[in-house]
């Protein structure tokens, strides 16, 4: 993979000045998700309403690729339902795998495409679905 | 060899003349483990093709061939560390084995309720975890020395923390995070004052400086063979003779036996006794290699060499106005790794850049993680020394971290 793909502007802003980064004031549910082998540490604080994810953002620190890919996905699970939000989640552990056949699928993934490749680079994979497999760990704690 | 002549031996490392997408590997991760001369490689190529056999077993030639050569190699070891006999050395399959027979074969005989275990806030997990559960097990305490603002240690720590109640000191006598070399000698004098036997883990210093038991005095050293040179799988246990005869067996099985009956069973000698079932001969040999290897060129100029090295990484290194170093940062009492931040960049982003540029560095914890707590760093980048690298390396390592800046957005 190239450097050109992974340190985009995109990823390089959700990584450096991200809106998401921070504390809810509301939060009720909240999630942590760590990498030991590599140190990424994420927080993810979810307002959910019902069945709805009202409002969400993290906390932590990491690489640029975990702390984007968190930052992305947050902007992308605002107002989803937990059930939209967990068929995201495979959504984009399947594109990672390289097992997601369906363009359609993949268009849904908006901004978080930008990851597509990573797994042309084994060592980096865990930093960009850290996010994702905490968000899953929190819906399925909350349901 | 006249002068220390680092093109001639490169020319005995293959890996190292590789091309990493398209550029000339540079790799500064040799803390975790070193490349093979073809010296080492044909040792063992040489083992396979003559000998192959199971040694103490059996009295064919090819069995007879294999325990000369496994015992040679252990006599080998015997004289690189200047043990006293070849009954001292034992042989395992890296530093961590070793200190996990230490911790089962005399942490659970000799420690008792209320006891204390002394080891370094800098420690590698293998000389951390075996000990939390001797502690555990036996309700002892663990105690750890911490380090000062110049990240060494004082012998008040020492003074402080080691007490009538320790029965253990087990110590690196050089960091793998910061390169810190610790005073071994004065370490194990007052160790012994106080009654407690002193293990020094010389995983990261064997390789680079001439180490001599019986000048520092331990009770026990431990290291692995893959990071000199040898192949991995093959690791070292010295203890003092006396001490390793009141110590029970770690391993049973076949090879580490004298009699077995079908209830009862009498151990063999030292060192057999420690070394159960068919052992890694190939490892043995290949370890053997790398030490005629070391000695040939002379471990005092491998020290000075990269002691230059060293000088000029870091000289090099903090020019760079956004690099915090994790270490000493003159060469009294270090070696040859750094360890540092990067200004805004994380270790892992650092270590997936300059690899586009062909360069092999470490990221993350270096298992250490209650030294990463104590330096309140998640994760640092190490680059580390061996004495097949050069400056020229070493400027390619700074010119791509310059890179690494300019890729994360930093203007420069
Ligand atoms: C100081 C120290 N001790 C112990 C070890 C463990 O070595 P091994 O994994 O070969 O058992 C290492 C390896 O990094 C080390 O640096
Ligand atoms: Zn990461």
């Amino acid at each position: 993979m190239d450097l050109n793909q992974l340190y985009t502007e995109l990823i390089l802003e959700h990584s450096q000045n991200s809106e998401n980064k921070g504390h809810l004031d509301h939060a009720n549910c909240t999630e942590r998700g760590h990498n030991p082998s590599c140190g990424d540490d994420i927080t993810l604080e979810l307002v959910c309403r019902g069945d709805i994810i009202e409002d969400a953002s993290f906390t932590g620190s990491g690489c640029a690729i975990s702390q984007a890919s968190t930052s992305i996905m947050i902007d992308l699970i605002k107002g989803k339902s937990k059930e939209e939000a967990g068929e995201l989640v495979n959504t984009f552990l399947s594109m990672i795998k390289k097992e997601l056949n369906d363009y359609d699928k993949l268009e849904m993934l908006e901004d978080a495409v930008a990851f597509q490749n990573i797994g042309n680079m084994p060592a980096r994979v865990k930093c960009a679905t850290l996010a994702w497999h905490t968000l899953r760990e929190a819906i399925t704690k909350n349901q | 060899m006249k002068s220390f002549d680092v093109d001639r031996i490169r020319e005995d490392f293959p890996t190292l003349s590789q091309l990493v997408r398209g550029k000339a590997l540079v790799y500064l991760d040799n803390a975790a483990t070193t490349h093979k001369p073809i010296q080492v490689i044909d040792s063992i190529r040489d083992y396979y093709n003559k000998s192959n056999a199971n040694p103490h077993r059996g009295a064919h030639h090819l069995g007879v061939l294999a325990t000369e050569m496994y015992e040679k190699a252990r006599d080998k070891v015997r004289e690189f560390i200047n043990a006293r006999s070849s009954k001292e050395v034992i042989f395992t399959k890296n530093a961590t084995e070793s200190l996990n027979l230490l911790a089962y074969s005399y942490g659970m005989k000799h420690v008792k309720k209320g006891d204390e275990i002394v080891i370094c806030i800098s420690e590698h997990h293998s000389n951390i975890v075996p000990w939390q559960k001797i502690a555990r097990l036996k309700d002892a305490e663990l105690k750890y020395l911490y380090l000062n603002d110049d990240y060494r240690l004082d012998m008040e720590e020492v003074y402080r923390k080691i007490t009538d109640r320790t029965k253990i000191v087990s110590i690196a006598q050089m960091s793998n995070v910061l390169g810190t070399v610790y005073p071994i000698k004065e370490i194990v004098k007052y160790g012994h004052s106080k009654g407690a036997i002193v293990i020094v883990d010389g995983a990261q210093s064997i390789p680079h400086m001439k180490v001599d038991v019986r000048d520092m005095d331990a009770d026990f050293l431990v290291f692995s063979g893959h990071k000199m040179l040898a192949p991995m799988g093959i690791g070292v246990l010295y203890g003092k003779e006396e001490i390793l005869e009141s110590m029970d067996p770690f391993l049973m099985g076949g090879d580490m036996i004298e009699y077995v009956e079908e209830q009862n069973t009498t151990f063999a000698e030292l060192p057999h006794r420690f070394e159960a079932g068919t052992p890694n001969v190939e490892g043995a040999v290949g370890l053997a290699a790398a030490i005629d290897y070391l000695n040939k060129i002379g471990l005092d100029k491998i020290n000075k060499y990269e002691e230059e090295l060293t000088a000029y990484a870091l000289e090099k290194l903090m020019g760079i106005p956004q690099v915090k170093i994790y270490g000493p940062k003159d060469l009294e009492d270090r070696g040859s790794v750094i360890s540092f931040e990067l200004e805004g960049c994380h270790p892992h982003d650092v270590s997936t850049i300059v690899d586009t540029y062909g360069v092999a560095l470490r990221a993350g914890h270096h298992c250490a993680q209650p030294l990463m707590k104590f330096l309140k760093a998640p994760a640092t980048s190490r680059v580390s020394f061996y004495f097949y690298n050069t400056k020229s390396e070493i400027d390619q390592l700074i010119d791509s971290l310059l890179k690494v800046r300019k890729w994360l957005g930093y203007g420069s």
